[in-house]
């Protein structure tokens, strides 16, 4: 069952947004340049705007039914949204602001944890502050609490780093990580920075010109070319599912991959049995055809060649099948001809292990 | 501190103050509904509530008492109704002196609470609502408290407009010792008698005693909701 299912036909000035898309639970990321409408697909979700048509369900709640004319007001969505500007309430203090919705949701509600959200989000001791006196980070930290803590059925997240600066923003990241992956409810979280799609979503959903272009696991659309075209300089990249195998050598932790065992430079022992994504960026990975030998790379993956795309410069971008995962490669055109590179053929992708990334643990 | 004064003076400083309160406080739900309406909303007729609303501001007083003399005089187009059925009549009553007053004072204290509510950011309001608010209490929680210093600013433009309304007041209800003589009613009244500027001159500086402590008040509690809004 999908946690979120949305069916939208809304028009807005000369603005036209059609969007379907079935998301599963976790941690979905909208994702698009400025312009591509997701604002609105989130503020259609909350229920701020009305669309022509449409169907929205969120579980088993369904929230917006036109051909039933069934509109649920935003009051009765019980849709936690997180803005771009926080929307703090002057007025009130943290606290005051932190119970607001609290109070309101209904007695069956699922609620959070209360102290366990303060601590995640570290706001304890702002508790007694105005908005007026906190920080942008601290802004839009209570702003995230107070919407969880009013039991909502799905947490909508609009661009919440894009008004902080990248200091405030690193700040807020592990914040937000830990939320995605402690909150037991599905998030939406809009955003056009790869970066944080990596790090914090599971589902894909890409927006261009109020059109969903593709919605899938993270993993499957980071190699797209489309992507990259989509957000211009930005380099493709895959996501890699390998499980922790045994504890840490040498600081070494190992994971197997069906494509080959995977080593990641580790500080602390990850959780054995556990499944890590691994963030790799094309242009970290090498490939060679046939064995190798006397090589320092420790990851070796067997891979084989699903498409080579030519790029702008010199690069050639090879894509390829990692064992039923999606990898890329970024070559230059020179090496492809000097190792004859066709599509289906068999090579070993090489990658250091210092350029492995973990995304999240889940 | 009464005793100073004369008990027709005492009795005029006290209708005063009770005609004053009770206008700005029996304005203050209309007025905070009129400015909802003017500003928030977009229907026909708009244009015309508005210019009713702001008619006492431009109209010279004698015309607006008159027209109310003509609406809520004991035979007047409602005051006849409100005699009939209840019994009840603003003609030469304390009352209408009150109503004559909030008239006078409703385009100030809409002006001032529309001005504040312009000012509310809708977007905090959206905001309740997906916390699950509804629009009745969204208004109560959001926009009341953060319109507090526009409606504040309303009540003693209010409150004082009512304590020195002379005009419609005078050509409404007249200008009865213990019923309807208001302090400019009464320092009118001095004026016109031989010997009367002691009198005249004492209810003066009333009246400007009590204006200054309106003021010095509002603005107490304009500081204080700016500070809770963390503007201060």
């Amino acid at each position: 069952m999908s946690a979120l299912e949305v069916n939208l036909d809304h028009t807005q000035g000369a603005f036209t947004l059609e969007v379907s898309f079935a998301a599963p639970d976790g941690v979905t990321a909208l994702f698009g340049p400025s312009g591509s409408g997701k604002t609105t697909l989130v503020s259609l979700i909350a229920g701020l705007r009305q669309p022509r048509h449409g169907r929205i369900v969120v579980g088993e709640a369904v929230l917006l039914d036109t051909a039933k004319r069934f509109h649920l007001p935003p009051h009765r969505r019980r849709i936690g949204y997180v803005f771009q500007d926080a929307r703090l309430f002057p007025h009130m203090t943290v606290r005051q602001n932190l119970h607001y919705g609290r109070d309101l949701a209904p007695a069956d509600a699922v609620h959070q944890d209360e102290s366990a959200i303060i601590e995640l989000l570290g706001i304890g001791h702002l508790l007694d502050r105005r908005p007026a006196a906190l920080s942008g980070g601290e802004t839009q930290r209570v702003a995230i609490g107070r919407a969880l803590l009013s039991a909502p059925r799905l947490l909508l997240m609009d661009e919440p780093l894009a008004s902080l600066d990248q200091p405030r923003r690193l700040e807020i990241l592990p914040y937000l990580e830990r939320l995605c992956r402690e909150a037991r409810l599905p998030i939406v979280y809009v955003t056009h920075d790869v970066d944080e799609v990596v790090r914090l979503a599971d589902t894909l959903v890409l927006l261009n010109q109020g059109r969903v272009l593709s919605c899938a696991p993270v993993e499957t659309v980071l190699g797209d070319p489309a992507l990259q075209r989509l957000t211009g300089r930005h380099e493709v990249s895959a996501l890699l599912r390998a499980s922790v195998q045994g504890p840490p050598e040498d600081g070494v932790q190992r994971l197997a991959h069906p494509a080959g065992m995977m080593h990641l430079p580790v500080a602390n022992g990850l959780r054995v049995g556990a499944s890590e994504r691994l963030h790799v960026k094309a242009r970290d990975v090498a490939l060679a055809t046939g064995s190798v030998r006397g090589l320092s790379i420790r990851n070796r993956l067997t891979c084989r060649i699903v498409r080579i795309e030519p790029q702008a410069g010199v690069d050639v971008l090879i894509e390829l099948d990692a064992a039923g995962q999606r990898l890329a490669s970024l070559i230059t055109k020179e090496a492809l001809v000097d190792l004859a590179l066709a599509p289906g053929q068999q090579v070993v992708a090489l990658i250091k292990a210092m350029t492995l990334a973990r995304a999240s643990d889940r | 501190m009464l005793s100073a004064f004369t008990p027709d003076e005492q009795t005029a400083i006290l209708l005063s103050l009770r005609v004053a309160l009770l206008a700005t406080f029996g304005a203050l739900p209309f007025g905070i509904a009129a400015a909802w309406l003017l500003a928030r909303r977009r229907f026909p007729g708009r244009a015309l509530l508005d210019g009713l609303i702001h008619a006492p501001l431009v109209l010279p007083p004698v015309v607006t008492g008159y027209i109310l003399l003509l609406l809520f005089g004991r035979r007047g187009a409602i005051g006849a109704y409100l005699w009939s059925w209840f019994g009840f009549t603003f003609a030469f009553r304390w009352t209408g002196a009150a109503l004559a007053c909030a008239v006078m004072g409703f385009p100030l204290l809409v002006r001032a609470i529309r001005l504040s509510l312009e000012a509310v950011d809708q977007r905090l309001e959206a905001a309740a609502g997906t916390l699950g608010a509804s629009p009745v209490r969204v208004f109560l929680s959001i926009t009341l408290p953060l319109m507090l210093p526009g409606i504040l600013a309303g009540v003693v433009l209010c409150f004082a407009k009512a304590l020195g309304e002379f005009g419609a007041t005078i050509t409404f209800v007249s200008n009865i010792p213990g019923e309807t003589q208001t302090l400019p009613a009464a320092i009118y009244t001095y004026t016109q008698v031989p010997g009367g500027d002691a009198g005249a001159l004492r209810l003066t500086l009333v009246a400007v005693v009590i204006s200054l402590l309106a003021l010095a008040a509002s603005e107490g509690m304009a500081r204080y909701a700016a500070r809770r809004l963390g503007q201060a």
